[in-house]
């Protein structure tokens, strides 16, 4: 062995894990972002699974894939194009050819590697490499499923448990090759299979299989080298953005001094959520399972008149059907929080994928007036932020709020500097405390927020309901009455406004060029913009997470650039928005909807083309 | 306990009850406050909840909190309230089309998970407030104005839903019988889980006498029987007749008639886990059966709410975690220096 290891020492390097969805590639992925992490990396993860939670084994259509971006700075996205593949079998060859690095290394399980699978995978030839033209990369070949079933061949185990733990072969060479210690994924298994001594074992030994396996390689295997990143002092954890969300409403209610209900039913990509919450009966959560959709926010409707910090969460269709319980929420007036984690659509759509979907539903898709306010997260972390901050809202302002997230958010996890709660903004639900004074719709004549009684305090007894209401509550079919309390509804939702920090820009307050954005895209549309910035391109970055009310500042902000471009994944719903509340400025528009982020060579070359023409 | 000399006058609310003169729902309106003042409960710890349709307007003519919601969702909203603030007696307010039509998955989970609230579902056989549509307990054949050849589909039997959705609690009156509802819903209100009380009401402007041929109080004695747990199943004028079961099959006779002693005539158990004969019960009709009246089933069963503040309680009791501090700095951290 006299050929030294190559190492490349790199800024920040992308790796795709691959295999079926039975594979167990999505823990794979996990386990190594959460070791990069504690070595100080900063990360940021993408997984990107089939809907079908086995389609059939070695087809394209069942490759399910984990992607992360770890570097020595901060990182803002899972990274456009992956250095470094490992593919369990040929359709994850297929599958991923396009998100390659050109020159990159692709580890493959060489067993797989026969003619049942090339023909599952639909390859015309046995040599899936030519085919797909990936001539210019360091093509490894592994016997995965060999070696385990070495490792292992002494445990009286079956045959099916011992392919199972394949993905541990995986993970232990990705170890070696990217100088990753073993110790945090042993302590994970021990804590997991603990009390399944042989399950432990075999998972331990074919992960150092793999990790001994990369080391006698080394000859033709590269090692990758990235130094941690320079980041701020604290207390640091992985999370993603469902947790983030989940414990954002926790901390709003303990801040608040509110019980938290959550009413809810599983949709994916919202489902975690839901789960995340259930397991905190610790922290008092009371957790509703519904019967549908529509349970889900009725019952959350109900606890939110009973005084409680009420949540549903939800995605796509599943808001859809919410539709006439959040219109009760707005003419009722009552704080309740919606969480949307959006996936492709209509209908059911692709609902494993991204997309902005619904922001136009959540702004218009009601009867009648019915003026909800929207905030939308940006990163998996700072769902947490945004869920306090919608919870605040709803609380002070009587109001519901709908928190648009989706599915890269929710799946997506980052490091994140834990706040502690003393820290955090405070929040003075309008509980009522004179009831000789009360009257349901009486309201603060700044914020036009109503107070809050609910059963059980004593002197407030009163009625609300579907039905327009005069001041005193009473139901009312008068003409103008109707019409100022729709009036009064809309400016009740604009008047956060005034609690809403104002839009600041990334990059100079003037230029040729701003980006808009809102919500998910940011950690795409930020690198992109960063990269010209540096590159000496006049362009800025603004990017939205208060949609309903927009920030005060933002026409002004809007004023001072030659051209705006408004970027979504979606057909344009933020640019149709924008251009109903600011018709005075001339919107470019750039959008994909494909399921996926943008990818920044994407973004930058369109950006650079928009400025010149 | 504290003693609360509460009246129905209490319950009253200063607005105008405005359902038709004649209509079923007054009558219902004071029993439900009569009841609701021997309860024993604060006033203050009283919800109303009500969705869609003439007998939803219910919270409005109350002083309780009152909540009228959408259509077919109050078993959602109620199951809500409770769960929320378990203290509070909670009242649900329903009719044949919004529990039934509309409400109908929210009706069955709503008892299926035993959440300890009382149903009200004031069944008429037809949509009042869209005035005069079949509802899902409308006679087959029978003409509406959306039927005009006659219904050509069968109606549900509310009782036989709430049994199938295993339903703990099942009782039935009608709303010309004040004394009788107000026992009823007294009853409905003391049990713990989700009391189903099926009113049957006469719609006085759309389907005026559906329920005649039952509720008539000349031949009431003789066409409903008033069910008490523990107690011999005797109905008619002379308190004469009585229900035996004869093959598997529930019979109509007459006590000291062809050597039918008093003995063999059924003691009725509401308390009886399985439904058999309380499904027999409900299902009677005239004009062989008188209709079965009371509460027909009353099982005491694991109560959802109850199971909820106990989970949350021991979790309490046993995690580490109380707070959302240490939750945040729980399981995988680091700290960067």
């Amino acid at each position: 062995m006299s050929i030294e290891t190559k190492v490349i020492e790199l800024e920040e390097v992308s790796i795709r894990f691959s295999g079926d969805s039975g594979d167990g590639m999505q823990l794979t992925g996990t386990l190594f972002s959460d070791t990069s992490s504690l070595l100080g990396n900063d990360i940021s993860t993408f997984p990107d699974y089939p809907s079908e939670i086995r389609a059939p084994q070695g087809t394209v259509a069942g490759v399910s894939g984990f992607q992360i971006q770890f570097g020595n700075k901060k990182v803002s996205t899972p990274g456009d194009l992956a250095h470094v593949l490992v593919a369990m079998n040929p359709a994850a060859v297929k599958a991923n050819a396009k998100f390659m690095m050109p020159g990159g290394t692709i580890f493959y399980d060489s067993d797989s590697f026969n003619q049942k699978n090339f023909e599952k995978a639909k390859f015309a030839t046995d040599d899936p490499f030519t085919e797909l033209n990936l001539i210019d990369f360091n093509k490894v070949p592994v016997p995965v499923t060999q070696l385990t079933r070495e490792a292992l061949k002494d445990l009286e185990i079956d045959n099916k448990s011992i392919l199972r733990s394949k993905n541990m072969f995986a993970l232990g060479l990705i170890c070696w090759v990217f100088s990753r210690p073993l110790d945090y994924i042993e302590t994970y298994l021990t804590k997991k299979f603990g009390r399944k001594e042989q399950v432990l074992e075999s998972n331990l030994r074919v992960l150092h299989a793999g990790y001994n396996y990369a080391w006698n390689l080394q000859h033709m295997t590269p090692r990758y080298v990235v130094h941690p990143a320079p980041i701020e002092k604290g207390l640091y954890r992985n999370i993603n953005g469902n947790y983030a969300t989940a414990w954002g409403l926790l901390a709003a209610a303990e801040k608040a001094g509110l019980e938290l209900f959550i009413g809810s039913y599983p949709i994916t990509p919202a489902t975690e959520v839901l789960q995340a919450l259930s397991e905190r009966k610790d922290l008092g959560v009371k957790s509703f399972q519904a019967e549908d959709e529509i349970a889900g926010i009725c019952t959350s409707i109900g606890a939110a008149f009973a005084g409680d910090l009420a949540v549903t969460s939800t995605s796509g269709p599943g808001f859809a059907l919410k539709s006439e319980a959040l219109g009760l929420g707005v003419i009722a007036e009552l704080p309740l929080v919606v969480v949307n984690v959006q996936r492709g659509g209509p209908s059911t759509g692709l609902p494993t994928k991204t997309e902005q979907s619904d922001l136009l539903q959540t702004l218009y898709g009601r009867n009648g007036e019915s003026p909800v306010v929207v905030v939308a997260a940006s990163t998996p972390s700072d769902c947490f932020h945004y869920a306090y901050m919608s919870a605040k809202i709803a609380l002070e302002r009587m109001v519901p709020v709908v928190l648009l997230t989706d599915g890269f958010l929710g799946n997506g996890t980052e490091p994140w500097k834990v706040p502690l709660l003393a820290e955090l903004p405070s929040i003075t639900p309008r509980i009522a405390r004179d009831a000789s004074k009360f009257k349901p719709y009486q309201r603060d004549p700044k914020t036009l927020a109503r107070e809050w009684a609910f059963p059980g305090m004593d002197g407030f007894q009163h009625r609300i309901g579907g039905l327009e209401k005069d001041a005193a509550g009473n139901v009312s079919h008068d003409p103008a009455n109707h019409q100022l309390m729709c009036e009064i509804r809309r400016d009740k939702v604009e008047a956060v406004a005034d609690m809403i920090p104002e839009i600041e820009v990334v990059g100079e307050n003037s230029g040729d060029l701003l980006v808009v954005g809102w919500g998910g895209t940011l950690g795409h549309l930020d690198t992109a913009v960063r990269e010209l910035q540096l590159a000496g391109t006049k362009i800025s970055l603004a990017q939205f997470n208060y949609i309903k009310p927009l920030p005060s500042n933002t026409a002004s902000v809007f004023t001072n650039f030659r051209k705006i471009v408004v970027c979504e994944l979606n057909l344009g719903q933020f640019i149709g928005y924008l251009r109903d509340k600011l018709p005075e400025f001339k919107y470019h528009q750039f959008n994909k909807i494909q399921g996926l982020p943008f990818t920044i060579q994407e973004l930058s070359d369109h950006f650079i083309k928009l400025i010149a023409e | 306990m504290e003693t609360l000399n509460y009246t129905l006058k209490d319950f009253k609310s200063e607005n105008e009850v405005r359902w038709c003169p004649g209509c079923g729902d007054h009558a219902v309106l004071n029993a439900i406050q009569k009841a609701m003042a021997n309860l024993g409960v604060r006033h203050e710890d009283f919800a109303v909840i009500s969705g869609i349709g003439c007998s939803s307007r219910f919270p409005y003519y109350m002083s309780t909190y009152g909540f009228h919601t959408i259509h077919g969702r109050a078993a959602a909203i109620a199951s809500g309230v409770k769960c929320a603030n378990p203290k509070l007696t909670v009242w649900e307010i329903t009719g044949d089309g919004d529990a039934l039509a509309i409400g109908g998955n929210h009706f069955i989970h709503a008892i299926r998970r035993n959440i300890d609230f009382n149903i009200v579902l004031f069944n008429n056989k037809i949509y009042g407030l869209t005035k005069g549509q079949y509802s899902p307990t409308t006679d087959r054949g029978f003409v509406t104005k959306t039927s005009p050849m006659g219904t050509i589909e069968d109606p549900f039997v509310p009782g036989q839903l709430v049994l199938g959705a295993g339903g703990t609690f099942f009782a039935r009156c009608v709303d010309n019988n004040l004394k009788h509802s107000q026992e009823i819903f007294e009853e409905a209100a003391r049990f713990k889980g989700t009391s189903v009380v099926e009113v049957l009401q006469n719609c006085v402007i759309f389907n005026d006498g559906v329920h005649e041929a039952i509720s008539d109080p000349k031949t009431r004695e003789e066409h409903q029987i008033f069910l008490k747990h523990g107690e011999p199943m005797i109905f008619g004028n002379n308190r004469d007749k009585g229900i035996v079961l004869e093959k598997g099959k529930l019979k109509v006779v007459k006590v000291g008639e062809g050597g039918i002693s008093m003995d063999e005539v059924l003691v009725h158990d509401a308390a009886d886990q399985d439904g058999f004969l309380q499904q027999s019960l409900i299902n009677m009709k005239l004009p062989d059966f008188p209709v079965a009246m009371g509460v027909i089933r009353a099982v005491p069963s694991k109560v959802y709410n109850e199971a909820m503040e106990a989970q949350i309680a021991e979790a309490k009791a046993k995690s580490k975690i109380s707070s959302v501090d240490q939750l945040l700095s729980s399981g995988n951290t680091w700290t960067v220096d």
